[in-house]
């Protein structure tokens, strides 16, 4: 056991990299696949999947099903959508939560703990066992718009957006991370006269880059990602985000070649994003599992 | 009553006024209404005022009997039989529409044992939920546990010290990040009975011995697909999990097991793993509350089928409260996952509690 020779060592260390090469090739395989097809014509793709050429650019290789998708579906407008309604609950979700965990963390104010203790208790209430009773709610809810007051937010953008804003998982981010900053810091601004305002604006925001990027990031796969809630809340095409717009490539005859490609388009940039900023997705995830 | 609200009091409630005020009506509203709207016929659109009816919606789901059918004799008194040899039954219609059985009357065979020549026959009023629901608990026995255990596999693989490990770990989650839509699509790929890729695989690694399957399309395997698929796409998030907790435990007690002469195996029974003890009820939990919330793959992959082997209680509750716009019976749905998802909690957090 002691004595291990260089060889011997070589060989683990080649083994122990196969494994990781090999469990890495099961995680991406689908991925690839997926870019690699929407390069091809559906009938090579469908023959391509019994051997290799699956995973490799080959044949007759074309943005072809890149311009057909987007003459079959508004994928644009989808796009649109999918942006608009997740970075403005992004942006919003990070100020609501932040203020939020700001009164929790540093005000004392009547009715604090057990207002926390409540919003805590919401994270065990996984959201499809909502999504029906919420599905009549907003349905019922007025709004104050340019037409004077309408009932109803089924079809439109404040449904998808503004029920997601405040969530108790990035409260919770909040709350544990400003229990770290120094309390000194804000007793000195509090000593000079700032007001609660400024110093959550200028002395506790500027410090909670870590956090925000967490959240953001958090929120952003969440939001993206949306299938359930836009699927039952919106039924006109203006409104769709992309992963609802989907359905527009299931028709009779399914052209794989252009799902292929749609599903490139919606996944590709996500996928980049994650990886340039790879390190910080994952300091994000694993951030979720340091409870206090 | 305003003289006794300090600066801090108002101060506090303004900042925390948004957020408590949007949980409130967008969580906390919906998740009451849900136990009242499981007690009344609510519709989406009705032109009939809703009604209050108790718990007949519980009733109409949870219903279960058991018949006992003897075989049929013949004009001899010996049991008719079938060709094969297996005795006759009278049908089950024959009971559940009889007038002398109205405490049957409605329900449906959900299953039957034989024991003997005596036909157990369960019967349900809901057929369809009751499948449901096995199947998510299904769902969940084995894809908590397995998915748990090969996160964790993943974890220590990515934790060692090694040239490069950083690209396997970006590698490993990169499934996290794309939409579990976007996967079930690619994954009807794979799994497709002619020229799917996995059929493909298995019948190339038996060099053509392999019989190709419906992996979606044969009420046996379809379910078991789902799982392999879902236990994919979100492995890498519990081993990041897993990860984190496994950096908490602090190198010296590696150390001191290496001193010690310790294996491979006692190392990790005696230090990593109850380094690890919060970090397991914490994957546990969220690995179980994702499992239950199981919809898009069964929406985009089968919805529902074949033959109701992959209808689960999300995907009822969405058909019903929003495909049929029988909000009250979706509603009770949901209750009824909340409370088998609050037991459950429960019930994890008991077992692996502090032992003082």
């Amino acid at each position: 056991m002691s004595a291990i020779s260089p060889d011997n060592q070589g060989l683990r260390l080649a083994v122990r990299y196969a494994v990781l090469v090999l469990i890495a090739i099961i995680f991406v395989f689908p991925l690839v696949f997926m870019v690699m097809s929407s390069l091809k014509p559906d009938q090579q793709l469908l023959a391509d999947t019994s051997s290799l050429r699956a995973f490799l650019p080959v044949g007759d290789v074309g943005l072809n099903n890149y311009t057909a998708a987007f003459e079959r579906a508004p994928i644009g407008l989808f796009v649109f959508n999918s942006v608009l309604v997740t970075g403005l609950t992004v942006a919003l979700c990070l100020l609501v939560c932040s203020m939020a965990g700001f009164a929790f963390v540093y005000l004392n104010w009547r009715g604090r703990d057990v207002i926390l203790s409540v919003i805590l208790a919401t994270l065990i209430v996984p959201f499809e066992t909502i999504a029906i009773p919420l599905l009549l709610l907003v349905s019922k809810l007025p709004w104050i718009g340019w037409e004077g007051v309408t009932i109803g937010w089924l079809n439109s953008y404040r449904v998808q957006i503004i029920p997601w804003i405040a969530d108790a998982l990035t409260i919770f981010l909040f709350v544990q991370y400003f229990k770290g900053l120094p309390r000194e810091l804000i007793e000195a601004a509090r000593a000079e006269g700032a007001t609660w305002f400024q110093i959550y604006w200028r002395v506790v925001m500027p410090l909670s880059g870590p956090v925000l990027a967490t959240a953001a990031i958090l929120k952003f796969l969440v939001m993206y990602n949306q299938y359930l809630w836009p699927l039952i809340v919106v039924q006109q095409e203006q409104y769709r985000p992309v992963m609802v717009g989907l359905q527009y490539f299931f028709q009779l005859n399914i052209a794989w070649g252009e799902v292929m490609a749609y599903l490139t388009m919606i996944t590709v940039p996500v996928l980049a994003f994650y990886l340039a900023l790879q390190r910080a997705f994952i300091a994000s995830i694993a951030s979720t599992g340091v409870k206090g | 009553m305003s003289s006794k609200l300090t600066t801090s009091n108002r101060a506090g409630w303004g900042f925390a006024a948004p957020g408590v005020v949007l949980i409130a009506t967008f969580i906390i509203v919906p998740f009451f209404f849900a136990f009242g709207l499981s007690l009344t016929n609510q519709r989406l659109i009705s032109p009939n005022p809703t009604e209050f009816v108790g718990l007949k919606n519980y009733r109409d789901m949870l219903s279960v009997a058991v018949l006992q059918l003897e075989p049929e004799l013949n004009a001899d008194g010996q049991v008719a039989r079938e060709d094969d040899g297996s005795p006759v039954y009278p049908r089950v219609r024959t009971i559940t529409r009889s007038d002398d059985f109205p405490q049957y009357r409605g329900m449906r065979e959900w299953f039957r044992v034989q024991l003997g020549d005596t036909a157990h026959v369960v019967v349900a009023r809901d057929v369809v939920f009751m499948k449901a629901l096995v199947n998510t608990v299904t769902f969940v026995l084995v894809v908590a546990p397995l998915q748990g255990a090969l996160a964790l596999g993943l974890a220590l693989l990515v934790n060692q010290k090694l040239r490069g490990i950083t690209v396997f770990r970006a590698v490993y989650f990169m499934p996290v990040v794309v939409s579990i839509v976007v996967v079930s699509l690619l994954w009807r790929f794979i799994y497709s009975p002619d020229g799917g890729l996995l059929n493909n695989l298995l019948s190339g690694l038996t060099f053509g011995a392999f019989q190709p399957v419906n992996w979606l399309g044969n009420p046996d395997t379809a379910l078991p697909a789902i799982m392999g698929m879902s236990i994919w796409q979100a492995v890498g998030f519990h081993m990041v999990i897993w990860l984190s907790g496994l950096q908490t435990i602090s190198p010296t007690l590696y150390e001191a097991a290496e001193i010690e002469g310790a294996s491979k195996w006692q190392t990790f029974r005696y230090i990593t793993w109850p380094g690890l003890r919060h970090t397991a009820v914490l994957v546990l939990i969220v690995i179980t509350m994702q499992a239950f919330a199981l919809f898009a793959q069964i929406d985009v992959m089968t919805r529902g089928g074949p033959l109701d082997s992959t209808q689960t209680l999300v995907f009822q509750a969405v058909e019903r409260g929003y495909g049929k716009q029988d909000i009250s019976g979706g509603a009770t749905i949901s209750v009824v996952l909340f409370l088998i998802v609050l037991t459950i909690s429960l019930v994890q957090r008991w077992l692996t509690r502090e032992r003082a």
